[in-house]
């Protein structure tokens, strides 16, 4: 198949529609159709972008492992490509993470930065994702950069479920000032929980969808490449 | 399996990507034991590159590489034993001596009598005054016999030399050339990828000529002899050294 | 593989470049977190098995920066690829040696640390050690790895650290939480899980590492 980035094929077109109608359903329910939390009030809204952003960017980073332990044992750089698409688009879901998650604490619990399992995690993922950013850019042969970027992520792929075990087991020796848990707090009402499933779908969908483009894009710059250096030989 | 059956060298359609760029296109030979080729060419020909897939130092992005038979060489560590390879960086530690060197690299070959092995390269290529001193005080030209006595430590069947012969004086050079001849003698096959077509007459009765990475010419030594392609090889040699 | 591994001993024996490393930073380390702690505080206890593992954490980061020094000069890594040796080896006898070079930095810095930070010193103290003696296996093992990705990477000083220092983590919590309890001369009990955890983190560390090593090294 020619790459190409204009995207028109049919499962593509599905995807791209799938993911703007989601997302509009997910602003309407999110802004409109949920009913204010009564303990934690408007700022509650945040937890239905917070939560799903926190499985795309999970997501992303296992898509990232899978696409790297393929790229070394086949050596497809497509493989390699894919990789690289979810780790940028893991790098910026992660990023929101990290960024909604303070702005929900601050007014619910009086502060910043809390310290659990899940975000603590998350802040250690960030940075893993930066140092897989960084080696691919930083390394002087583009094709090397490629391995050692896959290596890095297959190793914090395997890393980062330990991580998260110790870090809780830290917290549970050491509590903060707060022992709720995040996202377990009164999803009792049942347009929450549809609000939150509709969301999780859409930003799924558009992360599949960036993700293609992103890959598809890469694609043809890799394919114009190789078509110049072609070109210069004759 | 007897050896004399086996093909040395089989190349088919080898290739390799630089970056972008192929460094070597769709190079395919075979070579068989006992054989002496040499690999001319202008700088950026592809030489190294050449030998460096045959020393299973590079994988091929294209193609394949049959060293002895197996067609997955680069899997095979044992394989390597049988390979000994020059190149343009001596692959020796600086700050250790020359026979700490030879000794670290007989080991790590399993050679029997390692001691006695070195001795005798050391005593071959006129090392032995500098057995005791660091290889970082070496100048290029003991630096390079050093190299060559690595690389023969272990008995190669298979020698590829990668100019070997730069930074050296009259005298190392015969040395080298005549312990390249004797290990011919003994059966092994010699690869001598260089610029300098005088040596490459001297030892090598085929020549491989690679231009911009692909074979240009692949025959015996006397052909080039006759006529207007020793001029080409002469010309392309000498317009680097002047230019 | 011994004789990769005499090889490395001899080298370092020689030209000295990590172990100098590790024992400096660490060092330094631990006094600068002396100074950062009023000796005076009574909490200043409790902190002090932290500063005793960033002093390790620091010192090992810095310090697995040199390990593959010699192996860039003259392209020796491609002499070692060349012998009939299995990449993983090469992998393990860098890996060990780093180790060794690791735990002898180690007792020194445990060392000062007793003296800088004024621990009792009794028997309830082998938690600390045996963690120190885990931690040092993983931190070598992940090292070495990425010592050898940033080797041949711009940025070299920072790229290891960034590698490494978020993946290490668990070793880090858990020697933090084991020392603080043997300082406390509280018994080990519950902990104990920690130091299980680090050695299936170190085992896990040293087989995926060891398969991978290959794909870092070759072209």
């Amino acid at each position: 198949m020619e790459p190409t980035n204009r995207m028109h094929q049919p499962w593509e077109r599905a995807l791209a529609f799938g993911a703007a109608v989601s997302m509009v359903a997910a602003l309407w329910a999110i802004f409109v159709y949920v009913p204010t939390d009564r303990v934690q009030g408007i700022v509650q809204r945040i937890f239905y972008f917070h939560v799903p952003l926190a499985l795309v960017t999970f997501l992303a980073f296992g898509i990232t492992a899978v696409a790297s332990a393929l790229y070394l044992w086949r050596g497809h750089s497509r493989w390699d490509r894919v990789a690289y698409a979810s780790a940028e688009l893991g790098v910026v879901y992660c990023t929101l993470v990290l960024v909604t998650g303070p702005i929900w604490a601050k007014p619910i619990w009086g502060t910043w930065w809390t310290w659990d399992a899940r975000l603590t995690t998350t802040l250690i993922l960030w940075l893993i994702y930066i140092a897989y950013l960084m080696l691919r850019n930083l390394t002087t042969d583009p094709q090397q950069g490629a391995r050692y970027a896959a290596v890095l992520g297959i190793i914090g792929a395997l890393d980062i479920p330990v991580i998260n075990r110790s870090v809780y087991w830290w917290r549970t020796i050491h509590p903060a000032v707060l022992i709720t848990r995040e996202g377990g707090t009164g999803l009792s009402d049942p347009r929450m929980q549809l609000t939150l499933a509709v969301s999780a779908v859409a930003m799924l969908l558009l992360f599949l969808w960036l993700l293609r483009a992103r890959v598809a894009q890469a694609d043809l710059h890799a394919r114009i490449e190789e078509l110049e250096k072609a070109l210069l030989k004759a | 399996m007897g050896k004399a059956s086996e093909i040395a060298i089989e190349t088919v359609n080898l290739g390799k990507r630089l970056g972008v760029a192929w460094a070597l296109q769709q190079v395919t030979m075979r070579v068989r034991p006992g054989e002496r080729v040499a690999v001319l060419g202008p700088n950026g020909a592809g030489k190294s590159t050449l030998l460096r897939l045959l020393a299973t130092l590079w994988k091929p992005s294209s193609g394949e590489v049959r060293l002895f038979g197996c067609s997955e060489p680069h899997a095979i560590p044992s394989l390597r034993r049988r390979l000994g390879y020059v190149g343009h960086n001596s692959l020796l530690y600086p700050q250790l001596t020359v026979a700490e060197n030879l000794t670290f690299y007989a080991q790590l070959y399993g050679v029997q009598r390692a001691q006695e092995r070195v001795d005798l390269l050391c005593d071959k290529l006129g090392l032995t005054g500098w057995r005791e001193r660091p290889v970082r005080s070496l100048s290029r030209g003991l630096e390079q016999r050093t190299s060559l006595a690595r690389a023969l430590l272990h008995a190669p069947d298979l020698l590829l030399l990668d100019e070997p012969f730069t930074g050296l004086d009259t005298d190392a050079s015969m040395r080298v050339t005549e312990l390249v001849e004797q290990v011919s003698r003994a059966g092994a096959t010699v690869l001598l990828a260089t610029h300098d077509f005088t040596y490459a007459e001297r030892l090598c009765e085929r020549v491989v000529c690679l231009r911009a990475g692909t074979v240009v010419y692949d025959g015996p030594m006397e052909l080039p002899l006759a006529g207007s392609y020793a001029a080409w090889v002469q010309n392309d040699g000498r317009r680097e050294a002047g230019a | 593989m011994w004789t990769l591994l005499k090889k490395d001993l001899l080298l370092e024996w020689r030209a000295r470049e990590m172990l100098p490393a590790l024992l400096l930073l660490g060092t330094l380390t631990l006094v600068v977190l002396s100074f950062a702690f009023d000796p005076m505080l009574p909490w200043r206890r409790e902190a002090a098995p932290g500063a005793f593992w960033v002093a390790l954490l620091f010192a090992a980061v810095y310090g697995f920066g040199r390990s593959f020094v010699a192996e860039q000069q003259n392209e020796v890594l491609q002499g070692l690829l060349l012998a009939p040796l299995d990449r993983g080896t090469i992998y393990l006898a860098k890996a060990t040696s780093t180790l060794v070079y690791l735990l002898a930095a180690d007792s020194v810095l445990m060392a000062l640390f007793v003296v800088f930070f004024d621990v009792p010193v009794h028997q309830g103290l082998w938690p600390w050690v045996a963690a120190t003696l885990l931690a040092s296996v993983g931190l070598a093992a992940l090292g070495t790895l990425f010592a050898a990705i940033s080797m041949r990477t711009r940025a070299r000083e920072v790229m290891l650290p960034l590698l490494l220092l978020p993946l290490v983590v668990p070793l880090f919590l858990g020697g933090v939480e084991v020392t603080e309890r043997c300082m406390a001369g509280r018994p080990l009990g519950a902990a104990s899980a920690w130091l299980h955890l680090m050695a299936g983190f170190d085992v896990a560390a040293v087989v995926v590492a060891w398969l991978l090593f290959e794909y870092v090294v070759e072209d």
